[in-house]
């Protein structure tokens, strides 16, 4: 069903549409709590016990522990609420963006002061080539 | 009776209040940027509405997954400004405009456009930054405010051509409200932006330039731009635009252009700003 949408073929997106709401729901809750000064602290007291308050998959819990921002995405995680633990670990969304194209946070940097990832063959999945 | 006499396009990325925070604005990554929106603060000051409608989307701040409205309207006397994950921003609390925000509902309301009212609404970033972009460090806002949170998230969001309507129906609505005030309205977001995924960092230059001509030039084509081309053309999170339509709807067909301002990089965004005013 899924591949049927229109935006299915836009690279290297993760539309958070009803079916990425419906498998995400917990885990970005989970980052929403971090909006929370107290829940911060308890976050960073022990990231495992609090986590063990919010009924994550298996995955979803490994993905926010590692920090790996792609896999929160996959797995539901929608950018803003992502972000949250970014927030969170003092990191920059040059940080963010970085660790999700693969390049350092000084080249991301580098390519938005020069204009940005051009649209220019990055609008359909047919014409990039090192992107999944 | 009230005026509807003015319409403000702008981004509200939230690195553009962290610099002004911090005290960053004339450091050379930021200084191009806030030259721009000198222009922009000098007609704020001189036309000093007494009201602006702001709309803007709440970034998971005074709404979460648990509600999703799609058009929130704050009836309330004040806003706080909230915690994003670093303490809320030391800029001065939104006093709201209840009288008005109330009527604009009621108006809407038997309009056929269904509101959520709100009166806690703690508002963000999309809300305080334009502030922070039109009026400085004031000690407090030199204008009442009354906010209007769009879902943006949350795919599917509204249609542009429903946030035109929209917008068309604000205009009504304010000009049927009965005191002697300036009444302006400002759409914020985008412009081309990608925060997420392996294409975080999309800008589209030329398609925001297209934009921002044909906010007076041909307003029809913008209403019909769909959710996939936003996404596809100006990053996933480019669809933020569709607020500016809410604005283009309060404008009158023939609007002129007073002032415009873009530039490349805000943070991860393409920044634009544009005036407009009624005839």
């Amino acid at each position: 069903m899924r591949q049927d949408r229109d935006y299915s073929d836009i690279p290297g997106t993760y539309v958070f549409d009803p079916h990425h709401s419906m498998q995400g729901y917990e885990l970005n809750m989970f980052c929403m709590s971090l909006n929370n000064p107290d829940n911060r602290d308890k976050f960073r007291e022990d990231e495992s016990a609090y986590l063990d308050g919010f009924p994550l998959t298996p995955e979803q819990r490994q993905a926010v522990l590692t920090r790996d921002w792609l896999a929160l995405l996959r797995l539901g995680g929608n950018i803003y609420y992502t972000f949250k633990l970014a927030i969170f670990d003092r990191r920059s969304m040059q940080y963010v963006g970085a660790a999700m194209s693969g390049v350092t946070e000084q080249e991301f940097m580098d390519m938005m002061i020069a204009g940005g990832r051009p649209a220019e063959g990055n609008r359909y999945t047919s014409e990039v080539k090192s992107n999944g | 009776m009230a005026k509807l006499f003015a319409g403000v396009g702008t981004s509200h990325v939230p690195g553009i209040g962290a610099a002004v925070d911090h005290k960053k604005t004339q450091e050379p990554y930021w200084k191009p940027l806030f030259d721009g929106y000198e222009p922009a603060r000098e007609w704020m000051r001189r036309e000093k509405p007494d009201v602006v409608i702001i709309v803007y989307n709440d970034h998971a701040s005074a709404f979460s997954l648990e509600l999703i409205p799609t058009f929130a309207m704050g009836v309330a006397g004040q806003f706080q400004p909230a915690d994003e994950g670093y303490g809320p921003r030391q800029v001065p609390v939104v006093e709201g405009h209840p009288e008005l925000a109330w009527h604009i509902c009621e108006s809407l309301i038997m309009d056929e456009f269904d509101m959520t009212m709100a009166n806690e609404m703690p508002v963000d970033h999309g809300l305080t930054v334009p502030l922070s972009i039109m009026c400085g460090e004031p000690e407090a806002w030199p204008c009442k405010v009354i906010p209007l949170a769009v879902n943006v998230i949350q795919y599917p969001q509204p249609r542009g051509s429903r946030c035109y309507a929209l917008g068309k129906a604000i205009r009504k609505a304010v000009e049927s409200f009965d005191k002697d005030i300036k009444v302006a309205i400002w759409g914020t977001g985008g412009m081309s932006h990608q925060l997420q995924g392996e294409r975080a960092g999309l800008v589209n230059e030329p398609f925001d330039t297209a934009f921002l001509n044909d906010l007076t030039a041909d307003r029809q084509r913008l209403i019909n731009i769909g959710h996939t081309e936003y996404m596809r053309e100006s990053g996933s999170e480019g669809a933020e635009l569709v607020m500016w339509l809410i604005m283009l709807g309060a404008m009158d067909e023939d609007a002129r252009e007073i002032y415009r301002h873009y530039h490349v990089p805000a943070s991860n965004t393409a920044a634009g700003l544009i005036i407009l005013e009624n005839g």
